[in-house]
C-alpha cells in the first residue's frame, strides 16, 4: 500500500492504494465517482474511458502508480454544469439506449474534438473505434459528434 | 388511417383521492388491456398512480424496469397525451417491486406497451375529465364548452383559464366521470413525437446510478467464481492466498459458486484469481465438434417433437420434381451486456434488502425469500437502471449470488462477475444445426420440411412464422441434444436465428425456381392470404405492407453504383419488419452501408426511442451473425472477452433509415423487432454480390475472396 495525491476534476486528493490498482477502482472505490464504468477490464471497450492531462485512457488498465501526482478528468468533470457541446449533442441526438457506455463515448469523443475540431465520419470511426456500445446506438453517436463541432467542438 | 376511439365504463376501475399536500390522486388498475371487466368492482385495488400537484407537477409511479427500452419515458407519454400536459410538468418515479399491485413487472418479451396502452390512455383521460368538470363549475359553465391544452383548461367564450395545478384539489372532490372518450389517433400531439429520454441527462454526467453504482455503510464488494467449464462442480476451496490480499475480508462459497469479498473491486478480483479451487467434472466435457456431430447425426432420424405439422411434408417431397436441401449451423453467443453481472443484497435475521439490474424482479424476491427462509413480505426489492440485458437478467442466478454471499458473510454486499465470468459462465443463445427440405412441383413450392438439432428440449426454432399458410405442406420437427451448456433467453429468443434461416433458405428456393427475391415473398404472401394453409399467425397484409415499403425505400432492384442489395421480412412480438441491405465485398472484406428498415408496430409512442430500438437493433443483429461466435473447447467457452469475443465497432454499423407505417393498430413491441431480418438482409446481399450461401454463422467464418 502507498499513498498516493492526484488531481481529479480540478481537486486534490489523497488516497492509500495498492500501486497496481487501476485508476478506474481508485476513482469508483476509494473517492466514489461512480460516472466512470468498469465493463471489460481489459482496455478493449472504452468504457472506463477518462481523461489523463487530457488524453484519453482505459482507467481500467492504468494504474494508480502512473497517474500519481496528475490531472484526471472523469465524466463528472467534463463541465460544471453537464453542458459540455458533447454533453449538449448527447442529449439533443437523444444517444442513449442503456446508456452503460455512454460516458466513456462521451470523453473519446470530447478528446477526439480536442485534436481535430470537424472530423469526417471515417475519422469519427477511426476515433471511436475502441468504444463499444451493445445497444448500437454507433449512428446516433456519430451525428451527435458532428452536432458537438458544430457547437463549438471540444469547449 | 385512424382507429375508432373506444368509450368505455372506468368508473369501476379508477380510485380517485386527494393526495397528501393537496392536489389530485388517480389510482388505477395496469394490466393487460385483454383482462378488462374480468375484475369485479368489490375486489378493485389501484396499481398505479397518477397524481396532479398543486404546482401543476405531474407524476407516474412507474413500474416497469428500465433497461433501455425506453419504458420510462413511453410510459407518461401515453398518459401525457390523453391528458393534455406540457410534458415538461410530467415527473417519472421509478417503482420498488410490489406484486400484489403491479401485474407485469418484467422487461422482456417487447410487451409493456402493448399490454398497458389502453390502460394508461383511461388514466389520462379520466384526470383530464375531472379537471375540466372542476373548473366548469367554477365558471358555471359547460364542460363541453371547455378546450385542453397544455396542463391548462380553457373556457372559449370568456376566454378564462385555469392551469392543471390549480385545479387538482377541487377536482379531487368531483365524482370520476361514468365514461370517457378517448382520443382519435388523429387528434395526437405528443404520441409519435421525439421526446429525449427523461434519464439522458443524468446519462451524459455520469449522475445516473446503476446496480454496479450501488455502496452502502459496511458493504462488501464481492467477486464471483463459477465453473470454469461447463457443468462442473465445485470441489475443494483453498483461500488462504485470496486472504492474504490485503483488502480481502472474507471467502464464501455454496454449491458451485465460490465469492471473495473485500473493501474494493480491485482487492476482490485480485484474491479472486488468487483462490485455488478444484472442480469436478460432470459426465460430458462439453466441445463444440462434439455438438456439431451430434447435430447432424440426429437429422433425418425420428424427432422429438413436432412443432408445426399441416398436410404429408414426405409425401409431398416424394412427388415433387425437384427437392432443394440446405444445412445450416449457428453457434451459441453470449449475451455481454455493457454493465457486466452484478447485485445488491443485505440479507438479516428478520429482514432482506435486494437492489440491482433485475429484468424479472418478483421472480428475483422468490427466490431471495426460498435462500433466506424469509416470507418474501420481509423481502424489500428494488431496481436499478439497467445496463444492458438482452434477456441475460431474465435470470435469477446473480440474484442468488448476493444473497447466499450476504447471508453466509452477514454483512451487505454488492457482487460483480467479472467480464469474464459472463462471458463464459453459460446462459447462452443456443447453437443449433437446421435441415431444410423444400419440395418443387409444377413451378410451385409444395413441402417446406424443416429440422433443428439444439440443445434445448422444444428446439430453438420458430414454427408458426412466415412463410407457413403459403405452402401446403410444411412441418418443423425438432431433435433434442442434452448438454452440459446451459441456455437462456437472447434478445428476440428463437427468432433471432430463424429469421436468417427461413429468410436465407427461402431466397435458396426461389433462386430455384427463377424467381425474384420480392416477387417470390410477394408471391407467397398472396397465397397466405387468399388460401391458408394450416393456422396463420401473422397478417399477411401487413406483413406486404412493410415488405413493399422497405423496397420503396430502398428503390429495391436498383442499388448505388458498385453496391448489392439484399432483403428479408419477419414477424415477432406482434411486430412487422422489413429491411434492404446495401452492401459491397471488395477483397473478401464485407461493408454493410446502409440498411433501409420498414415497420409496422402500430401506433407508435415515442418515436426517438423508437428509431434508436431498430437502429440498435439492426446494428445488433448485424454484428452478432457477423462477429458473434462463442466456441466450446474442452469443456470450456473458448472467448473469454472482448479481445477475442467481436461485438461490431463504430466502423462496421451501417447507416440505418427507418419508416414507421401508419396502419392505425395499437401499438406493439419494439425492443426486439427490428434485430430478427437484420442478417439475413444483409446475408442475401452478400449472396448477390458473390454467389456464397452463407450456411454457417458467423459470416466471418465464411471466405468471402473470390
Amino acid at each position: 500500500m502507498a499513498q498516493y495525491t492526484l488531481n481529479v476534476n480540478g481537486e486534490d486528493r489523497s488516497v492509500e492504494a495498492d500501486p497496481a490498482m487501476p485508476l478506474l477502482w481508485v476513482l469508483r472505490d476509494l473517492l466514489e465517482l461512480t460516472g466512470t464504468k468498469y465493463s471489460c477490464g481489459i482496455g478493449q471497450c472504452g468504457t472506463c474511458t477518462v481523461h489523463l492531462n487530457g488524453s484519453p485512457i482505459r482507467s481500467c488498465s492504468f494504474p494508480i502508480s502512473g497517474a500519481a501526482g496528475q490531472s484526471i478528468t472523469t465524466i463528472e468533470g467534463l463541465s460544471a454544469k453537464g453542458d459540455h457541446p458533447v454533453q449538449e449533442a448527447w442529449k439533443e441526438m437523444d444517444v442513449p439506449q442503456c446508456g452503460y457506455c455512454q460516458a466513456g463515448q462521451i470523453m473519446t469523443a470530447a478528446a477526439l474534438l480536442e485534436s481535430n475540431a470537424n472530423p469526417s465520419d471515417e475519422e469519427i470511426d477511426a476515433g471511436m473505434t475502441g468504444n463499444i456500445c451493445r445497444c448500437g446506438t454507433y449512428k446516433r453517436i456519430r451525428s451527435a459528434i458532428h452536432l458537438a463541432a458544430e457547437k463549438g467542438g471540444a469547449k | 388511417m385512424s382507429s375508432a376511439p373506444p368509450t368505455l365504463n372506468r368508473r369501476s376501475f379508477l380510485k380517485l383521492t386527494t393526495a397528501a399536500g393537496g392536489g389530485l390522486m388517480l389510482g388505477f388498475r395496469w394490466m393487460s388491456a385483454a383482462h378488462h371487466g374480468s375484475h369485479a368492482v368489490a375486489s378493485f385495488k389501484p396499481n398505479a398512480f397518477l397524481s396532479i400537484a398543486p404546482s401543476g407537477q405531474v407524476t407516474l409511479l412507474n413500474q416497469n424496469p428500465e433497461i433501455g427500452q425506453g419504458i420510462k419515458t413511453a410510459f407518461p407519454m401515453i398518459i401525457g397525451e390523453e391528458l393534455d400536459v406540457a410534458w415538461e410538468d410530467v415527473k417519472i418515479k421509478q417503482a420498488p417491486l410490489d406484486t400484489e399491485n403491479y401485474e407485469r413487472q418484467v422487461a422482456g418479451g417487447s410487451g409493456a406497451i402493448r399490454s398497458s396502452y389502453t390502460t394508461l390512455r383511461e388514466a389520462g383521460a379520466s384526470a383530464k375529465a375531472l379537471l375540466v368538470a372542476a373548473a366548469a363549475k367554477q365558471w358555471g359553465v359547460k364542460a363541453s364548452s371547455c378546450t385542453t391544452a397544455n396542463s391548462t383548461v380553457t373556457h372559449r367564450a370568456s376566454g378564462k383559464s385555469l392551469s392543471y395545478g390549480e385545479l387538482a384539489t377541487s377536482a379531487a372532490k368531483l365524482s370520476l366521470p361514468k365514461s370517457v372518450k378517448l382520443k382519435d389517433t388523429s387528434e395526437f400531439t405528443l404520441l409519435g413525437t421525439y421526446v429525449p429520454g427523461t434519464d439522458v441527462p443524468k446519462i451524459v454526467t455520469g449522475e445516473q446510478r446503476y446496480g454496479i453504482d450501488t455502496k452502502t455503510p459496511g458493504m462488501l464488494y464481492g467477486a464471483i467464481t463459477n465453473p470454469p467449464e461447463h457443468g462442473q462442480k465445485l470441489g475443494k476451496v483453498d483461500d488462504k492466498a485470496a486472504l492474504a490480499v490485503p483488502g480481502v475480508v472474507k471467502v464464501v462459497s455454496w454449491p458451485d459458486k465460490v465469492a471473495v469479498l473485500a473493501t474494493n473491486t480491485f482487492a476482490a478480483f485480485k484474491g479472486k484469481d488468487a483462490l485455488k479451487v478444484s472442480w469436478e467434472n460432470g459426465p460430458i466435457r462439453e466441445s463444440s465438434d462434439r455438438l456439431s456431430k451430434a447435430f447432424a447425426d440426429a437429422i433425418g432420424t425420428k424427432p422429438d417433437q413436432t412443432r408445426r405439422k399441416v398436410g404429408n411434408v414426405e409425401r409431398a417431397l416424394a412427388d415433387a420434381d425437384r427437392v432443394i436441401e440446405s444445412t445450416y449451423e449457428v453457434p451459441f453467443l453470449p449475451h455481454a451486456p455493457m454493465e457486466p453481472i452484478n447485485m445488491y443484497a443485505d440479507v438479516r435475521a428478520d429482514s432482506a434488502l435486494i437492489n440491482g439490474p433485475m429484468q424479472t424482479p418478483a421472480n428475483a424476491r422468490k427466490v431471495s425469500a426460498r435462500i433466506t427462509g424469509l416470507p418474501e413480505e420481509k423481502i424489500t426489492t428494488e431496481m436499478t437502471r439497467i445496463g444492458g440485458g438482452f434477456g441475460r437478467r431474465l435470470k435469477t442466478d446473480f440474484v442468488e449470488d448476493a444473497v447466499n454471499a450476504s447471508k453466509l458473510a452477514g454483512v451487505p454486499v454488492n457482487i460483480v462477475w467479472k467480464r469474464e465470468e459472463d462471458m463464459i459462465f453459460g446462459n447462452f443463445r443456443p447453437a443449433g444445426y437446421y435441415r431444410y427440405r423444400a419440395g418443387i412441383k409444377n413451378g410451385q413450392v409444395t413441402a417446406w420440411h424443416l429440422e433443428s438439432s439444439s440443445i434445448t428440449s422444444r428446439g430453438a426454432v420458430v414454427h408458426n412464422n412466415y412463410p407457413n399458410g403459403a405452402i401446403p405442406n410444411y412441418q418443423v420437427d425438432v431433435h433434442h441434444i442434452p448438454s452440459p451448456v446451459s441456455t437462456g433467453a437472447w434478445r428476440s429468443p428463437n427468432h433471432n436465428v430463424c429469421s436468417y434461416l427461413d429468410q436465407s433458405f427461402l431466397e435458396e428456393v426461389g433462386e430455384a425456381l427463377d424467381k425474384e427475391p420480392l416477387a417470390f415473398r410477394l408471391e407467397l404472401l398472396d397465397r397466405a392470404e387468399s388460401d391458408p394453409q394450416g393456422k396463420v399467425d401473422y397478417d399477411p397484409v401487413r406483413m406486404r405492407g412493410v415488405l413493399k415499403a422497405a423496397a420503396e425505400m430502398a428503390n429495391w432492384g436498383k442499388p448505388p453504383a458498385g453496391q448489392s442489395q439484399g432483403i428479408s421480412v419477419h414477424f415477432s412480438h406482434h411486430s412487422y419488419v422489413a429491411q434492404v441491405a446495401q452492401v459491397s465485398v471488395k477483397g473478401g472484406d464485407l461493408k454493410v452501408h446502409k440498411v433501409y428498415c420498414a415497420v409496422d408496430c402500430g401506433q407508435v409512442i415515442n418515436r426517438s426511442s423508437s428509431e434508436n430500438q431498430c437502429e440498435g437493433g439492426v446494428v445488433d443483429g448485424i454484428g452478432c451473425a457477423w462477429f458473434g461466435d462463442m466456441p466450446i473447447v474442452d469443456g470450456a467457452s473458448a472467448n473469454t472477452n472482448f479481445h477475442t469475443y467481436r461485438l461490431i465497432r463504430m466502423g462496421e454499423a451501417p447507416d440505418v433509415e427507418t419508416r414507421f407505417l401508419d396502419t392505425g393498430y395499437p401499438p406493439t413491441g419494439l425492443g426486439e423487432p427490428a434485430l430478427p431480418p437484420a442478417s439475413a438482409a444483409v446475408a442475401n446481399a452478400i449472396f448477390a454480390a458473390t454467389g456464397k450461401r452463407l450456411r454457417q454463422l458467423p459470416f466471418v467464418k465464411n471466405d468471402l475472396s473470390a
